[in-house]
């Protein structure tokens, strides 16, 4: 089984060499700690920068530089500023080449559910909506199951929808799934979990073809 | 060179009514127009409806407005880290409005440039697209967003001139560009005023034209959200 860091690590492995990328808040921020050696990956925050860079050391905080989530952050060389419009041109212009974020819940057909919970406060839904709604390559980095142990893996989203077949991949603390027009795919499993497992852990239609390979997060 | 400086945030403000709609430049607390706030708290103001993509924190930002019960309505994208505007919007004292993030900079920039309504995927099949207008564009399908109307815009540049140029600095830009120009009246605040033809007029971000009036602000205090450091090895 996976923590949130063999989550983030395993997504790490989905970077490409060029790509553009926008990390949403919790499991998939720590995907920058593991970029894999010998590729070039820009982050976007969608606050307005290009080129976000590691935490600032102590001392060297700057309050006219943070990220979506209102950290204190830096730049790499190359980084740019820009303006909320223009930074969700890139977004809804499918400039960032891939969206790794949260959620609740994810269907078999690719729904996200991520920003409310009726009955409780609601936040908002911050950027995810737009970023969802337009990215070609979503990977949802998330928990199985809930706290309760129900599968967030279902037939269809029972919480309010963030966006619309849009999630192409899921990877969980027991595997890493493809959204097909059939369901979820199963490719790999985490380490040390069965088919079995995965089986009992998901409520939405899961796809099982041949031998399903475990993860291999070193190299 | 058509003058836009005012002496002070008295002045800037001449003219801001109970119940009128008022957008606010900021992220979180990162480029907020920190003069105005004070001012529209000491005017205090009622029944305001605010274009924000935040609402501050309890004793910060917007929340200062919050905790005079000076707003009636939110316009925002994310409003947690407020117990305050919690308590108010669970009371029903307060009417929230969310919507997404790119839609709320679009509806600024939409009516800083005199589109009506444009088209976006984001919210599309989702509760922010009830009641709303959608169409299919090459197959994928779109929500229709209208332009905000607001009264006044209150903005944070980190420099600007005499004639309402603007400069900003870091990723307090975000939403003060956008809300520039898109209220009958906008009002700039900046860090340092200079003298026109100080400014290279290839690095203004918004022209003065966007500008209605400018003025030098005091004591920013750019409070820090989540700060957030690394160890040196």
């Amino acid at each position: 089984m996976l923590d949130k860091n063999g989550i983030a690590r395993r997504i790490a492995k989905e970077l490409k060499d060029g790509y553009f990328v926008n990390l949403g808040i919790g499991i998939p921020t720590l995907v920058a700690n593991y970029i894999p050696k010998g590729i070039e990956v820009e982050f976007q925050s969608e606050n307005g920068v290009l080129g976000m860079g590691p935490f600032p050391f102590e001392g060297e905080e700057d309050p006219d530089i943070i990220n979506a989530g209102k950290q204190t952050i830096t730049t790499m060389p190359g980084a740019s500023f820009f303006d909320s419009a223009t930074s969700f041109n890139m977004i809804r212009g499918q400039h960032v080449d891939l969206t790794v974020l949260g959620a609740m819940e994810v269907s078999e057909n690719g729904d996200i559910a991520n920003w409310k919970i009726p009955g409780k406060m609601v936040k908002g839904m911050g950027g995810a909506m737009d970023l969802v709604a337009s990215a070609e390559n979503i990977i949802v980095a998330m928990m199985h199951t809930n706290k309760a142990g129900a599968s967030k893996l279902l037939k269809k989203c029972s919480l309010p929808l963030t966006g619309v077949h849009c999630v192409k991949r899921v990877v969980t603390n027991l595997a890493l799934l493809e959204i097909t027009d059939h369901g979820f795919k199963l490719l790999e499993r985490a380490p040390g979990v069965s088919v079995e497992d995965i089986k009992n852990a998901t409520a939405g239609n899961l796809i099982i073809e041949g031998n399903i390979p475990e993860m291999k997060l070193d190299d | 060179m058509i003058r836009k400086t005012v002496s002070n945030v008295a002045e800037a403000l001449e003219g801001v009514k109970d119940n009128m709609t008022l957008m606010l430049g900021g992220f979180g607390l990162c480029g907020i127009p920190e003069n105005a706030i004070a001012e529209l708290v000491k005017l205090n103001i009622h029944g305001l409806t605010c274009i924000s993509n935040n609402a501050g924190v309890d004793d910060f930002g917007l929340g200062l407005l919050l905790q005079q019960k000076q707003i009636k309505k939110m316009v925002s994208s994310y409003v947690g880290e407020n117990d305050e505007f919690e308590r108010q919007m669970l009371s029903g004292e307060l009417d929230v409005e969310l919507i997404p993030q790119g839609t709320l900079a679009e509806r600024c920039k939409a009516a800083q440039g005199g589109f009506p309504a444009f088209y976006t995927p984001a919210g599309f099949g989702t509760e922010v697209a009830e009641g709303k207008e959608t169409r299919e564009f090459n197959g994928k399908m779109y929500v229709l967003e209208h332009a905000f109307n607001a009264d006044f815009a209150f903005v944070k540049a980190w420099k600007g001139d005499e004639a309402g140029n603007l400069i900003f600095k870091g990723t307090a830009r975000n939403f003060n560009p956008c809300m520039s120009g898109a209220a009958k009246i906008t009002v700039a605040e900046v860090e340092e005023l200079v003298p026109a033809g100080t400014l290279d007029p290839d690095h203004i971000h918004i022209p003065g034209i966007f500008v209605q009036r400018i003025f030098q602000g005091e004591r920013y205090e750019k409070r820090i959200e989540q700060r957030t450091v690394r160890k040196r090895e």
